[in-house]
């Protein structure tokens, strides 16, 4: 096989392995959309303050340490314990549930009924209080994470490949996991929907929320709840962005790469999401790789865009998106 | 005019109506300066069926929204199996068992006829979200007997046929009939109906007639129903409210309230001079 293909696959695998990424950031903002017609613009914002609070609880540092040495002169800064990876991820998990709750009672159930720019401004809000927040309660240094996921080159794969086709795949072992971990998560997330009583009521209240309330179903406990896995997907999508790259506040800009993404698979679909997420990744690679080099390169800051201009204009819908007909 | 309220009487047909179920005391309810609702109090007794009618914009609808929790009046007091309700949201009044159907049918579009009516036992599901998650146990048997529940009443309204239909596909006919088989799925105490019989030809409002009686005696299913069809009315109720102007003229049973002249006036109109 000619060495160019062989690239041409490996750029496409490395590219599966960023869509993932893309299209967990994406699945987030589908589940919001769908159970409550917000678009949650602040749940990029989310997956960087699940990370900060992650790497916070692992280290022991102590929230607000700069304000309360501010105000009392102590010189706090860490609990002096380290708490273990899987611990500190219950716990995140526990602190994006009460982030859920605080949302809900303090901010949506007052906006009831808005119209949804209404509701899609005060996410905007949410989004840039929420880094304040995570500014002054973790601090604004780039942090490392690690959760103890497998980190390098697979080693095995190299091999393999380089026997078997004379040219060695390169693939980081934390895409790997990064796939895996997605694929659990997703699949939990569909047995949810489709057989407990609360994804049931879920896709209820995605449908028709007064239908919804005559069965029995209380919004708010639906909303928290959406909001509450919501903040699950952003603590995982936050996880493997920060074991990537660093925990920082550019982190929050992957929300914009979501963007995107729900542009390519529509805003109401769970599968369109993850579909449009690896398109998005494999073709900024692929692209890249074929016509960077003739364009002077970067092209991965504004393929995706281009693509979702695209889909704009020849099917606003999306791949997967219900199309919309008014009836006259 | 014998008076029937307070229950515990037989009807013409021979059925046994019950205590008293549910009884309004004084109903004001006000959208601004608009009065929907005056001072109005009627009840409901086990095992009835009960009817209100009135000419459009009557309030009919806004009664049954404050039965069923969607509006709270101002004023009056709402009892339920002899105990004064506190105002409620519409999801609490569905889990004290009062299921409804809406003027404007009120589905799960996107989801097949079979999960529409299972949504209408979620009240009655108790097993944890894990055990559900991986179907265990106690979630299994919840699930087989719901769906066995379920099974019957979509023998029962006679939809067998288009179980897995997504109901978006479905004539509004057979759509007011999966909205009746949710609400029966909830196993009520008391159904509402609102304007079962809407918009629908001869054949199909016999039907549903026929569902609506028979539901009342195979199930004991107590029901309240808005309706505009005086004929159907009167065929199948009980006793009947009826309202004008958010104020109550009548109450009855439909032959009391036939030969009521405030109600023959609010129907066919009547010179004032």
């Amino acid at each position: 096989m000619p060495e160019q293909l062989l690239f041409a696959m490996e750029v496409t695998l490395n590219g599966l392995m960023a869509g993932v990424l893309y299209a967990l950031v994406a699945l987030g903002f589908v589940l919001i959309f769908k159970a409550s017609g917000i678009f949650n613009y602040a749940q990029g914002v989310m997956a960087l303050f699940a990370a900060l609070t992650l790497v916070g609880i692992m280290e022991g540092q102590i929230p607000f340490a700069h304000i309360i040495n501010a105000i009392f002169g102590t010189e706090l800064h860490h609990f002096g314990w380290h708490v273990p990876a899987l611990l500190a991820i219950i716990l995140t998990a526990g602190v994006m549930v009460l982030f859920a709750w605080l949302v809900q009672r303090y901010i949506f159930q007052h906006l009831v009924n808005q119209e949804p720019i209404i509701l899609f401004m005060a996410t905007i809000g949410l989004a840039y209080f929420l880094e304040g927040v995570g500014d002054l309660m973790w601090g604004s240094d780039i942090k490392k994470l690690d959760v103890g996921l497998p980190q390098g080159i697979n080693d095995w794969i190299d091999v393999t490949t380089l026997e078997a086709l004379g040219y060695g795949f390169f693939i980081d072992n934390l895409d790997i996991s990064a796939t895996v971990v997605a694929v659990f998560l997703v699949a939990a997330l569909i047995i949810f929907s489709q057989y407990t009583k609360q994804g049931r009521a879920l896709r209820a209240v995605a449908d028709d929320h007064q239908a919804a309330l005559s069965v029995g179903i209380s919004l708010n406990f639906i909303w928290v709840l959406v909001w509450s896995i919501a903040g699950f997907v952003a603590l995982v999508a936050g996880i493997m962005w920060g074991a990537k790259s660093g925990v920082q506040f550019s982190l929050s800009l992957i929300a914009l790469k979501a963007l995107p993404v729900l542009m390519l698979g529509g805003f109401t679909s769970i599968p369109g999401a993850i579909v449009g997420g690896l398109i998005i990744g494999v073709g900024e690679k692929l692209f890249e790789f074929a016509i960077g080099p003739l364009v002077g390169g970067a092209t991965e800051n504004w393929f995706a865009y281009v693509l979702a201009l695209l889909f704009l204009v020849f099917r606003p819908q999306g791949l997967f998106g219900e199309k919309i007909i008014e009836r006259v | 005019m014998n008076d029937l309220t307070g229950g515990n009487y037989t009807t013409e047909d021979g059925r046994k109506i019950g205590n008293t179920m549910m009884e309004m005391k004084n109903i004001t309810l006000r959208f601004g300066g608009v009065v929907a609702i005056k001072d109005i109090s009627f009840d409901i007794n086990e095992g009835e069926i009960r009817a209100i009618i009135g000419p459009n914009g009557a309030g009919k609808s806004s009664m049954l929204n404050v039965i069923s929790g969607f509006y709270n009046p101002q004023e009056g007091e709402v009892w339920f199996h002899g105990k004064k309700r506190a105002p409620m949201r519409p999801y609490q009044v569905a889990r004290q068992g009062i299921a409804r159907t809406f003027q404007n049918i009120a589905l799960f579009e996107g989801m097949s006829v079979l999960d529409n009516v299972m949504t209408g036992r979620l009240t009655q599901m108790k097993s944890g979200m894990l055990s559900q998650m991986i179907w265990k146990g106690k979630a299994e048997k919840e699930e087989t007997e719901n769906r066995e529940v379920v099974e019957k009443i979509i023998d029962f309204l006679e939809i067998q046929a288009i179980r897995k239909t997504p109901v978006g596909r479905l004539p509004y006919g057979l759509k007011k009939r999966v909205e009746l088989a949710r609400a029966m799925a909830a196993e009520p105490k008391l159904l509402l109906l609102d304007e079962p019989m809407a918009g629908m030809n001869v054949e199909e409002k016999e039907d549903m007639s026929r569902f609506i009686l028979s539901m009342n005696d195979e199930f004991g299913t107590t029901i309240a129903l808005i309706e505009h069809d005086m004929g159907v009315v009167m065929d199948l109720s009980d006793r009947v409210v009826v309202m004008d102007y958010g104020k109550k003229i009548g109450d009855g049973t439909p032959d009391d309230v036939r030969n009521n002249q405030e109600v023959i006036d609010a129907y066919l109109g009547v010179a004032h001079d």
